[in-house]
């Protein structure tokens, strides 16, 4: 039905008078950020993370604690007491420094092995959609072999092999998350391959290379980025379920994972403030990394509406 | 608004209408403001009337279709007015009521037939839904009547075809199925929305003729929507043009044609390439439409023809205009002077611009007397075609091009015509070296382009460059233009940075675009403007050679004269060759010198383009040609001429000796055997040409009607 689109186009962009030439001239990645900014959910996320990184990041230099020895005396202190908003658990570790604290952990750990992810997933999955033919298949067959084994299980066995330590779990869940962005890129540059501009670079004498850098990778890079926020809040997850299940980095140094999995312990013995703070920072960052990528799916799809 | 009251009272008062609109007001609601599609639309559609609805693309025109049969896409609602089908309002009436009159009464017939059909459901269960649905008939009822249903509109073995699925069936045949499907409850009343716009004109032809047996046989009323004039002039009874959301003119259809009120369908028409050439037997300039219809997601005041109308006055701006009483309504101020009595044929357009004499168009071209620009010679492509299974060996080869030979001198505009599926585009391909043939050569400039390699084949592409059918798709959307049109350069590394932006401001300057459009990104440009920054771009390396694939058929008429226009100015400026590829048969007559007309990937004639319009030689080009609706309108001739029936056969297994037999109203036993292209510049691959050379280039002016 491309008359029913055309019927409609004149109003797709109504503050734009008829003759093109009369329109201030916006940038692509102006109109992008405007279109972000319009979507509420998108700025929430986009506030939340950055005051969830604040607190974590900046939060030990004005509420100093100890977290490497432990205090015996004060041991599940409840929110208030001594001193401790967040009370203690039950090492006598304060409860909000160690919050902090585990949230660097977290946050960082998501933050690389997203980016790592992404950076393989999507070299991966360009070369493969872009060379096509018996290479393609080689290459998607490979992902298509690692996707069939639960990722969980494999990182248990890693981690049950390795040390854990930051950069190990930074290693160990990007080197399985990558294969759903090389799915996606690959994809894109199947059909990006066949489209008419690349074929009019070609009919202008262009070559291959050419193509992948000034066409296929330009524009596979809505989804990258888009992707990418997906990938940091699922790492997120990741090092939280593995620390949940004790294989996370060995303490002192904690993780909100980790934390809650402590916490679980103690659901009976009503130490609530165990086990809901590092809950919530869970669900609220991965909340956050989620509306931030809704928000630029929004911005990258306005940036290639069809007239 | 106001509306006089007097524009609803039909002038025939005898019988009631079975569709009227009254001042319907549609309106989209978008992300940022309201696009008001529709203001004021006032229709009647008498029972057993064919009316047609034309305008360009944003008119309003499937707006109308979609608002009448409550289908507007999210956003839309109708915000005014009334739909009165026989009598009764639907926007009054209770939903259930509506969804049944929809259903029973109404038929609706879309432009896709390949998206209109669910592609999981057999033909039968389809086309019998609506009996399911609305009439509760039971399984065994519904398949009987499908398969009456589907004999009737033509369908071979209709028996058999129930039980295949839309994607064994060709467009020809799905477009069939879907107008049975509309048809199967046996309605009232018809709405075709561009319903042969996908199609061939071959098979436009058939359809169109198919509607209209159907429209006696069931009695049923039609409301043909389409962009096409004339695809209007022959089969309706009675035209509304539209214009941004307005009904500007209705009238009888002949009435129409033969003197056009209001001034947007006098521009309209004339705008038209065929009008050009049967002024005169030169190529006049088309008269085209400046500028682009109006944002309808503004407030309008007085005419929305105004901005872009040679005739307008200051009143016209200010004052809304109304329809006018009467069997011919016009809502124009400054209406074209109705003619006395004028005689039966295409009014005379005043032209604003003379008609310079092209350059490169005389009128009887004289061969090429220097070496060819292009020379294709014994041409030949194909594809291997894979079967089934594991292995996917190769099961066949699919013949696009087969022994394809011709020259395109400097300066030339070669025009190649055909069906979709005839290898005109892999023959532009290939021309362009995007493709490698199977065998024969392609010389450029007297070299074989298939030897080049490296360096000195990437210069052999500023020699010859392609225009593409979507220029917007041909762009990369995250480029501005400035990148856009630096990218030859940058590849074939030409100048240096001032040099290259020297060049591309010269490259504005002759496409007639500001430099403004530097700073902006593909999507905020309209088609027209688009199809100029892609003609910039392949002008971008002074090529010798432009090879246009349907480089108008995405664009309005209005757009579309301007573009052809620019084509020829240019043509004229540069000394271009073009090759230019396109299904419709007007467009290439207008615009070329020398006309080749292919069939099933070979050439069947190759000749001047006023002898192969006006004197075919070969069945098919002969069928082609009766089969492009006219804007005269002339149903009778229309029906005579010798009809092609039947679809396209498989390139994968063409028939042997002439292609063109299967489908052949003169084909004997000697077709089977290959006719070579024999003639000296009318050239025909035929053994029973229809005229011998001499008597074509004889032949009277005008024939094509």
């Amino acid at each position: 039905m491309t008359t029913l689109s055309e019927a409609v186009r004149p109003g797709a962009v109504p503050d734009r008078p008829a003759d093109a030439d009369e329109a201030p001239v916006r940038g692509l990645w102006r109109q992008g950020l405007v279109v972000f900014c319009e979507n509420r959910l998108a700025l929430v996320g986009l506030g939340l993370f950055v005051l969830l990184a604040a607190i974590c990041f900046l939060g030990p230099l004005f509420y100093h604690t100890d977290q490497v020895h432990t205090d015996l005396t004060k041991v599940h202190l409840a929110p208030g007491d001594q001193g401790h908003p967040l009370g203690t658990d039950g090492v006598g570790y304060d409860q909000l420094g160690r919050l902090m604290l585990g949230g660097q952990t977290s946050i960082i750990v998501g933050l690389a092995a997203g980016i790592l992810a992404t950076a393989v997933g999507t070299i991966w999955g360009a070369v493969a959609g872009f060379a096509g033919g018996w290479v393609d298949s080689a290459m998607m067959r490979v992902v298509d072999a690692m996707m069939s084994i639960p990722s969980l299980f494999l990182f248990m066995l890693l981690a049950a092999i390795v040390t854990p330590s930051v950069s190990m779990l930074i290693v160990i869940i990007g080197a399985f998350a990558w294969l759903g962005p090389a799915r996606l890129v690959r994809g894109d540059a199947l059909t990006l391959r066949s489209r008419e501009y690349v074929q009019a670079m070609r009919g202008m004498g262009g070559t291959g290379g050419r193509a992948v850098r000034r066409h296929i990778v330009p524009n596979a890079i809505g989804t990258v980025i888009v992707n990418a926020t997906f990938q940091v809040a699922d790492a997120i997850l990741y090092v939280a379920y593995l620390s949940f299940l004790g294989l996370g980095v060995p303490p002192p140094a904690a993780n909100w994972g980790g934390m809650l999995s402590d916490g679980l312990a103690d659901t009976y013995s009503g130490h609530w403030w165990l086990l809901y703070p590092p809950g919530i920072a869970i669900i609220l960052i991965v909340l956050a990394f989620n509306f931030i990528g809704d928000g630029l799916r929004d911005a990258f799809e306005v940036r290639l509406r069809r007239r | 608004m106001i509306e006089t009251s007097g524009r609803h009272t039909p002038a025939a008062g005898g019988t009631q209408p079975l569709l009227e609109l009254r001042d319907l007001d549609t309106d989209i609601a978008l992300r940022r403001g309201t696009v008001h599609a529709l203001d004021g639309v006032s229709l009647q559609v008498m029972p057993g009337e064919t009316l047609g609805v034309v305008g360009e693309s944003g008119s309003g025109k499937t707006m109308t279709a979609l608002s009448i049969m409550g289908l507007l896409p999210p956003g839309g609602r109708v915000s005014g007015g009334q739909i009165l089908f026989e009598g009764r309002d639907l926007r009054s009436l209770p939903a259930d009521e509506v969804r049944r009159i929809r259903g029973v009464r109404m038929g609706m017939v879309f432009q896709d037939p390949l998206t209109s059909l669910n592609p999981t459901m057999r033909i039968g269960v389809q086309v019998g839904e609506p009996l399911r649905v609305h009439e509760r008939v039971g399984r065994a009822e519904a398949r009987e009547r499908t398969i009456e249903i589907l004999r009737r509109v033509g369908m071979p073995r209709p028996d058999r075809i129930v039980d295949n699925y839309p994607h064994e069936l060709s467009g020809g045949m799905r477009q069939r199925v879907a107008i049975a499907m509309a048809l199967v409850c046996s309605p009232r009343l018809l709405i075709a929305d561009e319903p042969t716009t996908a199609l061939d004109v071959t098979t436009q032809r058939q359809i169109l003729e198919l509607i209209d047996d159907l429209r006696e046989e069931f009695g049923m009323a039609v409301i043909l929507v389409t962009h096409d004039l004339g695809v209007i002039a022959g089969r309706a009874d009675r035209v509304a043009v539209m214009y941004a959301g307005r009904v500007v003119e209705t009238a009888a259809t002949g009435e129409l044609f033969r003197s056009p009120r209001h001034r947007y369908t006098q521009a309209l028409m004339e705008a038209l390439p065929e009008s050009a050439i049967r002024e005169s037997g030169e190529h006049a300039r088309l008269y085209s439409i400046p500028g682009l219809p109006p944002d309808l997601s503004r407030p309008l005041t007085g005419c929305r023809f105004a901005p872009r109308c040679r005739h307008v006055t200051d009143e016209c701006r200010t004052t809304d205009v109304t329809l006018t009483a009467g069997e011919h309504q016009h809502a124009c101020l400054h209406p074209v002077p109705a003619e006395p009595a004028a005689p039966v044929g295409l009014p005379t357009p005043a032209r604003v611009e003379p008609a310079p004499d092209p350059a490169g168009a005389p009128a009887g071209p004289a061969e090429p007397a220097a070496e060819p620009v292009l020379s294709v010679r014994n041409l030949v492509k194909n594809y291997a075609a894979h079967g089934r299974g594991l292995l996917r060996r190769t099961a066949g080869q699919v013949s696009a091009v087969a022994d394809v030979s011709f020259d395109v001198g400097p300066g030339e505009t070669f025009g190649l015509v055909g069906e979709s599926g005839c290898g005109k585009s892999t023959v532009g391909r290939l021309a362009v070296g995007l493709e490698q043939p199977s065998a024969g050569q392609i010389m450029l400039d007297g070299t074989d382009i298939a030897g080049l390699a490296g360096r000195e084949r990437r210069r052999m592409h500023r020699q010859v460059q392609l225009m593409f059918q979507d220029s917007y798709a041909a762009m990369n959307p995250r480029m501005r233009v400035d990148a856009i049109l630096a990218e030859p350069l940058e590849i074939q590394k030409v100048g240096g940075t001032a040099e290259r932006r020297a060049r591309i401001a010269t490259l504005l300057d002759q496409v007639g675009l500001s430099r403004r459009v530097l700073e902006r990104y593909p999507h905020e440009f309209s088609g027209g403007q688009l199809q100029r920054i892609g003609l910039a771009r392949s002008l971008a390396l002074q090529p010798r050679l432009i090879v246009g694939d349907e480089p108008v058929s995405a664009l309005d008429v209005s757009i579309q004269a301007q573009v052809l226009n620019l084509m020829r100015d240019l043509q004229r400026e540069l000394g271009l060759a073009y090759v230019f590829i396109s299904h419709d048969l007007s467009v290439v007559d207008y615009m070329a010198d020398r006309i080749g007309v292919m069939y099933l990937g070979k050439l069947v004639e190759v000749g001047p383009a006023r002898d192969v319009v006006r004197a075919a030689r070969h069945p098919y080009t002969q069928a082609l040609i009766d089969a492009v609706p006219s804007v005269t309108p002339n149903p009778a001739a229309a029906r005579d001429g010798a009809t092609i029936r039947g679809e396209l056969p498989s390139a994968l297994n063409p028939p042997a000796g002439c292609r063109f037999r299967t489908r052949c109203p003169l084909a004997q036993d000697i077709c089977a055997t290959e006719p070579p292209l024999a003639g000296d510049a009318h050239q025909v691959a035929c053994h029973f040409p229809l005229r011998p050379e001499s008597a074509a280039a004889a032949a009277p002016a005008g024939a094509i009607a």
